[in-house]
């Protein structure tokens, strides 16, 4: 197979979007305000001054857990600083672990207006509702005075998942992004796909494609640490639904999965958080390091999507086939809708209709380049379908990660 | 990676050494295609995206999807034969469905 087979784009990388210049260099395609709640007991106030605030630029995220977790630390403060991130409302109730007032100063010192709320010290319920809100409407006015700069296609990271897979997602939707990744690949963009758990069965072939012989084993292993987490949990990462649309096995879906990632080489294996040095095609583990300790690596599938916006996605590529409706806060969610009896079903949450390729509408390479323009034209402003609908799914939850080691990363530097 | 190399209008052939096909839409029981020179009447309704066998197998064979070993048989299948979790079975993790554990 060729690379990028048959979707055409320009080899230079065009300054034709416009994003938000960010103090450490990256740009924003969203100028969110986020309201993150850093515990279950903070959730009902943060989520009534996102309602009441109502507007489409305040998304509701947060932590629900008391115990500390150095994972749970490290993803909030990364998607507190991620690009499509203009500024910052923690709530706390006062007494859980998450370190507010270092959260809070990591957000400050990337320039961004932060502000902390904490419900014992503010008079309860009701008058944190009222100062979350007066605090909201002063930091939209700040964000309203923002201006944009220009952007370039290789100052993209672009995330893909499947939810909801069925026997047509491996054949249609999922290659179909696959020829969109290799153009975005092409273009210098980078581009992250994950699930190492519905990568098994694949590792030999996806080590052949690693940049070096030593990220092809790290791959390798990656894999075996997911078939090996997975088989203690007692499940593989295969819901009934799957089987119902015709998928039998683990590393059937698997197979279909992995062609999402398309036919570049793969530069490197990155963990939630870590943001690629350079463009190019980057496998993101998800699974836990060491023994299984907080259950199933990602419980859904807006878990994954929350880590490849901590790596940096400022939208996501979200393949279907059993018909998922999800969207995302802080970036953009693109659906992908394989199969086309679900998209007769489900054509008002789905951007793209992957399905006409079986249907003989249209081929793959034309579906592929109907993505990329996608890409383009949610990076410069308009709205996917789930952002429209007002999607803005968030979880986090309890994980462990050892930090990557230097042969993951062979041609940059973290 | 995903390549057609065969269609009849109801089915795939996704590599040439696959020893599935997939049909693209759904069959009901008796539909006869043609691939390939071989004729196929399906004993079974068959949906969308579903695997039917594309020669008779023995238990024990590893199905092709893509040109890559998507888990074993665990009975004798013949040509024309839905093939999903009633006669195949993974080689790594036991899949699951909401009635209980799929054999693996």
């Amino acid at each position: 197979m060729t690379k990028g087979a048959g979707v055409s784009t320009s080899k230079q990388p065009q300054a034709t979007l416009r994003g938000y210049l960010r103090s450490d260099g990256r740009k924003g395609i969203r100028n969110v305000l986020v309201v993150a709640y850093l515990v279950e007991c903070a959730h009902h106030v943060s989520r009534r001054i996102v309602m009441q605030a109502d507007d489409s630029e305040v998304h509701l995220i947060g932590f629900p857990g008391c115990y500390p977790n150095d994972y749970a630390s490290a993803m909030m403060r990364a998607v507190c600083t991620h690009p499509n991130v203009g500024a910052v409302l923690l709530v706390s109730l006062g007494c859980e672990s998450m370190d507010r007032d270092s959260l809070l100063q990591t957000v400050r010192d990337s320039g961004r207006p932060a502000e902390l709320l904490v419900i014992q010290e503010s008079g309860g319920t009701a008058s944190t509702i009222a100062a979350g809100l007066s605090l909201v409407k002063q930091m939209r006015d700040q964000l309203a005075q923002a201006h944009t700069v220009s952007m370039a296609v290789n100052e993209l990271v672009i995330g893909t998942i499947c939810g909801g897979s069925d026997g047509t997602s491996g054949i249609t939707a999922n290659p179909a992004v696959g020829r969109c990744f290799d153009a975005l690949v092409a273009d210098g963009a980078a581009c992250v796909f994950e699930e190492t758990g519905e990568l098994i069965g694949c590792e030999n072939i996806m080590a052949e494609r690693a940049a070096t012989a030593e990220l092809g084993t790290l791959i390798q292993a990656c894999v075996a640490k997911a078939e090996r987490y997975y088989t203690i949990m007692g499940f593989g990462s295969f819901a009934p639904g799957n089987a119902d649309g015709g998928l039998t096995t683990l590393e059937e879906k698997s197979m279909g999965a992995y062609s999402k990632s398309g036919s570049s080489k793969i530069s490197g294996l990155i963990k939630p958080g870590d943001v690629p040095p350079t463009g190019g095609l980057y496998l993101l583990d998800v699974v836990p390091d060491g023994e299984p300790r907080f259950g199933f690596p990602n419980i859904a599938d807006n878990a994954e999507i929350v880590e490849m916006i901590a790596c940096g996605c400022h939208l996501t590529l979200f393949t279907t086939g059993r018909g998922s409706v999800v969207g995302s806060a802080i970036s953009p969610v693109i659906k992908i809708c394989a199969n086309p009896d679900t998209y007769k079903r489900l054509a008002g949450d789905m951007d793209v209709n992957a399905g006409k390729i079986l249907t003989g509408e249209a081929t793959l390479d034309e579906v592929g380049q109907e993505i990329y323009q996608c890409v383009m034209n949610v990076a410069s402003g308009a709205r996917s379908v789930s952002e429209a609908l007002g999607h803005q799914e968030f979880i986090l939850t309890y994980k462990s990660f050892e930090p990557i080691g230097p042969g993951c990363l062979p041609a940059g530097v973290q | 990676m995903t390549q057609t190399v065969s269609a009849a209008p109801q089915v795939v052939l996704l590599h040439s050494q696959d020893n599935v096909l997939i049909s693209v839409a759904t069959l009901a029981a008796d539909t006869w295609f043609e691939l390939e020179g071989q004729g196929y009447k399906l004993k079974q309704t068959v949906p969308l995206g579903h695997k039917i066998a594309r020669i008779d197998m023995s238990a024990g064979t590893r199905i092709l999807r893509y040109g890559a070993p998507i888990g074993s048989l665990y009975c004798d299948v013949q040509a024309g034969d839905w093939v999903h979790t009633h006669n195949l079975k993974s080689d790594y993790l036991a899949s699951h469905t909401r009635n209980g554990r799929a054999r693996g």
